[in-house]
């Protein structure tokens, strides 16, 4: 099932400018059968002003592949040859009112038959940039290829570092399982190991109080605890809040006393009784454990 | 419509008229697979796209790509679990509650003889957790946390939401089996820090063997079943066409009846649990009467057993159901009742009636007047019964060595 727009429809149904051109002077050849797509594109160039007069198209591909071929000469005819190379893939999309994300190679192909009919033009050989891999992420058709590309050539090493670069796994988050995949191989060739951890995800928003509120109350049950650990010669200071996480060092004869742990758990009851909340007080060393 | 009284809506409950109405058609003229590119497929894609949105709606999820249709709750528990340990390989343990369904508990069971430590949350008496135990056992052993957000035989509500922040803060997954809460009570899951939720179908007046898996966005997932590419690859096989529709339909029907719940079914159930607790002696409500399902009730009738009530209900077209129906067929009381320490003499003896929007105030008065006369019916023959109350020392005038 495929969410074609109308314009999508039409271009399929009542292709323009199909069949090739005769007297062709630029002729691009893209795609291949194997990839299940493939598109002849041939331009009819008036050699003074470098102007398409005519253009055509002969695709061998799905509906989306022949409206993106279709829109495509209707775009360039009438540009000048360097006119017709700033049309990208994205122009061919939006002429037709958008393509399906898994779709949007058709129109990767659109643009770069006509750099190929341009390069045949002016005599030079076009030469395919980007091997095509397997569709990774569909929301934004980032496929393998560029992902691993991207990878090496950036030293990346998150799920969330792939998807800043690439825009791979910012949608759906279907194929992080995939981008997972990428990042394990690769790194295993650097002699890294992908490590899932990655960045910590962001704590809900709190209910109640607000942030500063809330910190306000914690540091004001640590104050309320203090004299009684200064009484015997320990103390105890906030480091951290993280979340319900609430780190904090225990100083002077707190440092390796035997009822620390205890001392913790006492503090915790306390910040938890003022804050009306449960949250959980960790020593500041498992906040450096954790970075 | 229905022929009876049914008050056993946390089994299953009738599937709505509308409901199979709207479903119907995908049985015949709209019999297309999705995925095909024809019209036959085109629209029922379209159908199965709207029915997402539908329970995007009900949750409250921020994106509708994280719903994920299963075939059931139990299949949604077994996918986020075991997801869960094939995502996170280094952690070996679980963290759940002895009182979850057996969808949860006898998975955890099996987990356990394949070499994971699974760590089971205690109740008190009226079924509350402890949360300081739970959060001393957060760390990053810790796969995932999987508890329930209402409880099926008691309809006590655990803590979730704050629960589930406690595990983000910790870095620990967390998954709810909300199976018996969604539809009853309200659910905003963009506004939490659940990562992963179960729903049934036929728990909200859709059909049977359809089910939800809720999967936030960015959590880490390895799907149970793979093959084709249906829900983004996330639960391969072709879709359950009719019943997604159906169930699309029932969430927004829930949504719509969501104030119902907590002010009409909940005068219904309150007034069912007051007409009994009046008019027979020696019974109680187990669980966490502030703090429950507006729909359940769940009453111990101390000194005599549950299924030979439901016998005698049945009998008089009363629908209801001791224990949870997944538990029957074992001679053991229901382990919800023995982790809350109720007696073995009460917890034989529990009966839950679970209603719905479907249920009428004049069924309520009908079951208030069934019930005396059939406990005092089975008391009479009871060897913890004596003349008008039960004998002194129960246990120790009656305890019978089993061979």
């Amino acid at each position: 099932m495929w969410d074609y727009s109308e314009k999508v429809q039409d271009h399929f149904f009542s292709p323009r400018n199909a069949g090739a051109v005769a007297g062709a002077n630029a002729v691009g050849d893209v795609g291949s059968l194997s990839c299940g797509d493939a598109l002849r594109l041939s331009l009819k160039v008036d050699p003074e002003t470098e102007t398409i007069l005519e253009a055509g198209f002969q695709t061998f591909g799905c509906g989306s592949a022949i409206a993106s071929s279709s829109a495509l000469t209707e775009i360039i005819k009438g540009m000048t040859l360097d006119q017709a190379l700033k049309v990208s893939n994205q122009d061919i999309a939006d002429y037709l009112d958008g393509l399906p994300p898994e779709k949007m190679h058709c129109s990767v192909m659109g643009r770069e038959a006509l750099q190929a009919a341009v390069a045949n033009y002016r005599g030079q050989v076009w030469k395919d940039d980007h091997a095509e891999g397997a569709l990774v992420c569909k929301c934004f058709a980032v496929d393998a290829v560029l992902i691993e590309e991207t990878i090496r050539a950036n030293g990346l090493s998150t799920v969330e570092e792939v998807t800043n670069y690439t825009k791979a796994g910012g949608g759906c988050s279907a194929c992080h399982e995939g981008v997972e995949e990428i990042l394990t191989r690769v790194l295993k060739e650097q002699g890294r190991t992908f490590d899932p951890a990655g960045a910590a995800r962001a704590p809900a928003k709190g209910k109640g109080f607000s942030n500063l509120q809330r910190i306000r109350r914690i540091e004001g049950a640590i104050e309320a605890i203090r004299p009684n650990l200064q009484r015997d010669r320990g103390d105890v200071e906030l480091v951290e809040i993280d979340g319900k996480n609430v780190y904090v060092n225990m100083t002077g004869a707190c440092v390796g006393c035997q009822m620390a742990a205890t001392t913790l758990d006492g503090i915790q009851q306390k910040i938890v009784e003022d804050l009306g909340e449960f949250v959980r007080v960790l020593p500041a060393s498992a906040l450096q454990a954790r970075a | 419509m229905t022929q009876g009284i049914y008050l056993d809506n946390n089994a299953t409950t009738m599937v709505s008229p509308e409901v199979v109405e709207a479903m119907l058609p995908f049985f015949t003229e709209q019999f297309g697979n999705p995925s095909s590119l024809h019209q036959f497929g085109n629209r029922v894609g379209q159908a199965i796209k709207r029915a997402r949105q539908q329970v995007q709606a009900l949750l409250g999820a921020e994106h509708e790509s994280e719903i994920v249709f299963t075939s059931c709750g139990t299949e949604s528990d077994a996918t986020a679990i075991l997801s869960a340990l094939r995502a996170q390989p280094e952690r070996k343990e679980i963290i759940t509650t002895v009182v979850e369904h057996p969808a949860v508990l006898a998975l955890c069971e099996h987990l356990e003889k394949e070499g994971y430590k699974v760590h089971y949350l205690k109740v008190d008496g009226r079924g509350r957790l402890n949360i300081r135990e739970y959060m001393d056992l957060l760390s990053d052993r810790v796969a995932i946390c999987s508890v329930m957000w209402a409880n099926n035989e008691s309809g006590t509500l655990f803590p979730v939401e704050e629960m589930a922040e406690l595990a983000r803060s910790a870095g620990v997954m967390f998954h709810t089996d909300a199976v018996q809460a969604v539809g009853k009570v309200p659910i905003d899951l963009k506004e939490t820090c659940i990562d992963m939720l179960s729903l049934s179908g036929h728990k909200l007046h859709a059909p049977k063997g359809i089910g939800v898996l809720y999967l936030r966005r960015n959590t880490r997932f390895r799907p149970l079943l793979r093959g084709g590419h249906q829900e983004r690859g996330r639960r391969a096989g072709t879709e359950n066409t009719a019943s997604i529709v159906a169930l699309g339909k029932a969430c927004e029907l829930a949504l719509a009846h969501m104030d119902e719940e907590k002010t009409r079914v909940r005068r219904m159930r309150d007034r069912l649990e007051h007409g009994i607790l009046e008019a027979v002696p020696h019974c109680f409500v187990t669980g966490d009467p502030g703090n429950r399902l507006p729909n359940t009730c769940n009453i111990a009738f101390e000194y005599i057993e549950g299924e030979a009530i439901l016998l005698l209900l049945n009998k008089q077209g009363i629908a209801a159901s001791s224990g949870s129906a997944c538990t029957s067929g074992s001679l053991e009381p229901s382990h919800v009742m023995r982790a809350m320490g109720i007696p073995f003499t009460a917890a034989h003896g529990t009966v839950r009636f679970s209603f719905s929007r479907y249920n009428t105030a004049d069924e309520v008065e009908q079951v208030i007047r069934a019930v005396p006369p059939i406990v005092a019916q089975l008391r009479k023959l009871s060897p913890y019964w004596g003349e008008g109350g039960p004998v002194a020392d129960p246990d120790r005038a009656f305890a019978p060595a089993y061979a």
